[in-house]
């Protein structure tokens, strides 16, 4: 696309693309941006004044908002952690020529078509149950005692369900990308003398950093929403309430339209925030 | 030193033997050219010496030491690569310094040895760059340099010139040349490209489906080759192999003769032939001839300013004592 002509053309095609984008963005953020400022009670009439950056202050002060926050940023963490190392680990096993490849490489994918609010029943019920869960009957095989998961060890429960349901996104990203590595850069880092650690940390490593960005941003994006799980599983007890969960207590059980939309521009402004210092942290790899 | 022997090696890749028995010794110093038909073995060889494939069967000896089973990076060899194979991520400096790191030398002898091997590859204001902002040439050059700041007992390359384009080619070639002139390593080279061979090497090894057809000077396999595939293949353009009762005459199946050692005339000769297309590369001029009765088509040399149009007809005298001759198998007759 480079004459004056196709340019023009070209935006054209593009604009209703770009037109219906922003709508469907703009509009809900307008609202709850006009929402945030409002005192609106639904049950109680509904809009009561404009009450300026009130319930901005209240939402921060409120008793719950740090622990949210600090319980949305460990959960997030500690995905992200174990879904990166996890990930890189089993691309690393299934690029290996091994008997069945196909099969294992599907069951691996599996998980990511379980639907968010199965897969918080499903561990909730079947494994995590401290009676008849199959980890409690594990425990108990050992001889020991079940671990009463959602309420002794609540929000690594939660990290541990959802790790399971987006490892296998993280492994098919990255599992591409070692497939796209030049096997004669192995080869010459052999011949220069690097044993098969150094060749994973000089040459896999790096080459795989761009496909670890992608992974850690579109995750970020949709684990900083998780809620299925947590509702189905915890229902936000337990030290396990996230800012997309407060938010949601805020707006449904405490009927407060305008307090919950000034956690959700708190949510946005926190996401924005967190994108941009992960695109300028790894932005060279990006645009390499 | 580098002196790398093969006895009896073969290599099969499962039911597929790609290299059978083969044995061949390559001197402390020489610069050896491997060339052949795409896929006859020639890069398998290569890496079956720098140890990145296992030998079926056999040995490898470099420098009297049994190298089998010695892992690639313990043999002492450096390989460049046809795609150069430079890792993206590091600057030039990086790349060169990788392998002087892995052997955990000081950080003052690695700079000086990198230093020193820009130097030579003119590379010194570029070492601050990353592979994907330099050119074709720079980058086999950077492979290059990788490959000697390591000071290895011998080079191994792998086509590595045949993704430059012809002018670049010719100039690498050189460099390559000087630089086995200079560090008087020995060279294992892999090419295709039989002008590249004829240039560069000390000995050429021709191999066919993993057999070894030929090995000596470019100028022994010129004038004596001991086949005919190897006098087909070696040569631009290639030997004319004529058939039939003039080969009869000379009492062989087979006869060969180079197109420059054909003599061409407007008046009079052994041959006559009508001119088909004629290649004018200002120094010489190729005629491809037909109609003589012997070939589809017949090679012939002339000087530059020699000229004749489509369709002309013109007499051929082959020089008798240039001629080559081939039995029934293919071999040569004394
Ligand atoms: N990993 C492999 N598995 C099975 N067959 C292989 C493998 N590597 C090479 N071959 C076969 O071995 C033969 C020789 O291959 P090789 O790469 O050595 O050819 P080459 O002479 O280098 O050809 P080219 O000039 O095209 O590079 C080919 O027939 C190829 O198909
Ligand atoms: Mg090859």
């Amino acid at each position: 696309m480079s004459t004056k002509a196709s340019r023009s053309a070209a935006r054209l095609m593009l604009a209703p693309a770009v037109i219906l984008l922003l709508a469907w963005m703009l509009v809900p953020l307008t609202m709850t941006l006009i929402f945030s400022f409002q005192r609106f009670l639904p049950l109680r009439g509904g809009f009561q004044g404009w009450v300026g950056f009130e319930n901005y202050a209240r939402f921060v002060g409120s008793s719950a908002f740090w622990p949210a926050v600090q319980t949305t940023v460990l959960i997030v963490g500690g995905v992200l952690l174990i879904t990166v190392v996890l990930g890189i680990l089993l691309a690393l096993l299934l690029d290996q020529p091994m008997w069945g490849q196909g099969i294992v490489r599907i069951l691996v994918i599996a998980p990511f078509f379980v639907m968010p609010t199965v897969t918080g029943l499903v561990w909730k019920n079947m494994f995590m149950d401290p009676n008849n869960g199959l980890l409690a009957h594990l425990w108990r095989f050992f001889g020991g005692d079940p671990v009463v998961w959602l309420s002794d060890v609540p929000v690594f429960s939660i990290i541990l369900i959802v790790s399971w349901q987006w490892l296998p996104f993280a492994t098919l990203i990255l599992l591409t990308a070692i497939q796209s590595l030049d096997s004669e850069q192995l080869e010459a880092a052999e011949m220069d003398g690097a044993p098969v650690l150094s060749r994973f940390w000089h040459i896999i490593l790096p080459h795989l950093s761009r496909a670890i960005t992608i992974v850690i941003l579109i995750q970020t994006i949709f684990l900083l929403a998780i809620f299925a799980k947590i509702f189905v599983t915890t229902q936000g007890s337990f030290g396990t309430r996230t800012l997309t969960y407060l938010i949601y207590q805020r707006v449904l059980e405490s009927q407060n339209v305008g307090l919950g939309s000034a956690g959700g521009i708190y949510a946005v402004i926190l996401a924005n925030i967190f994108a941009l210092f992960l695109m300028r942290i790894v932005g060279k790899n990006l645009d390499r | 030193m580098g002196r790398i022997v093969l006895e009896q090696v073969t290599k099969s890749f499962g039911d597929v033997t790609v290299i059978p028995p083969l044995d061949l010794t390559i001197e402390d110093g020489e610069f050896t050219v491997f060339v052949g038909p795409s896929g006859c073995g020639k890069s398998t060889l290569l890496r079956l010496i720098a140890g990145l494939e296992d030998v079926t069967s056999g040995s490898i000896r470099i420098d009297g030491r049994e190298c089998s089973d010695i892992p690639p990076a313990k043999r002492g060899l450096a390989m460049v690569f046809q795609s150069y194979a430079l890792y993206p991520h590091m600057t030039v400096r990086k790349n060169i310094a990788f392998p002087l790191r892995m052997a955990s030398m000081s950080r003052q002898e690695q700079d000086r040895r990198v230093e020193q091997a820009a130097a030579v590859l003119n590379l010194t204001e570029y070492l601050d760059r990353r592979p994907g902002q330099l050119s074709g040439g720079q980058r086999q050059r950077v492979a290059i340099g990788r490959a000697i700041v390591r000071e290895p007992a011998a080079f191994l390359f792998d086509e590595p010139l045949s993704n430059l384009d012809a002018a670049l080619r010719v100039g690498m070639r050189l460099e390559i040349s000087q630089l086995h002139n200079r560090l008087k390593t020995t060279m294992v080279y892999v090419t295709h490209d039989q002008v590249e061979a004829m240039t560069m090497a000390d000995r050429i090894v021709v191999l066919r489906a993993g057999h070894i057809e030929q090995v000596g000077t470019p100028l022994e396999l010129y004038h004596n080759p001991r086949n005919l595939f190897v006098a087909g293949f070696i040569g631009s353009p290639k030997m004319n192999l004529l058939e039939g009762p003039e080969a009869a005459k000379h009492d062989a199946h087979t006869i060969g003769i180079r197109p420059e050692h054909i003599k061409v005339s407007a008046g009079e000769g052994a041959w006559s032939g009508v001119v088909g297309v004629s290649e004018h590369l200002g120094s010489d001029t190729f005629f491809h001839v037909h109609d003589t009765g012997l070939a589809e088509s017949v090679t012939v040399r002339a000087d530059g300013d020699v000229r004749f149009s489509h369709g002309d007809r013109i007499f051929l005298t082959p020089r008798t004592e240039r001629m080559h001759r081939f039995d029934t198998n293919g071999r040569r007759l004394a």
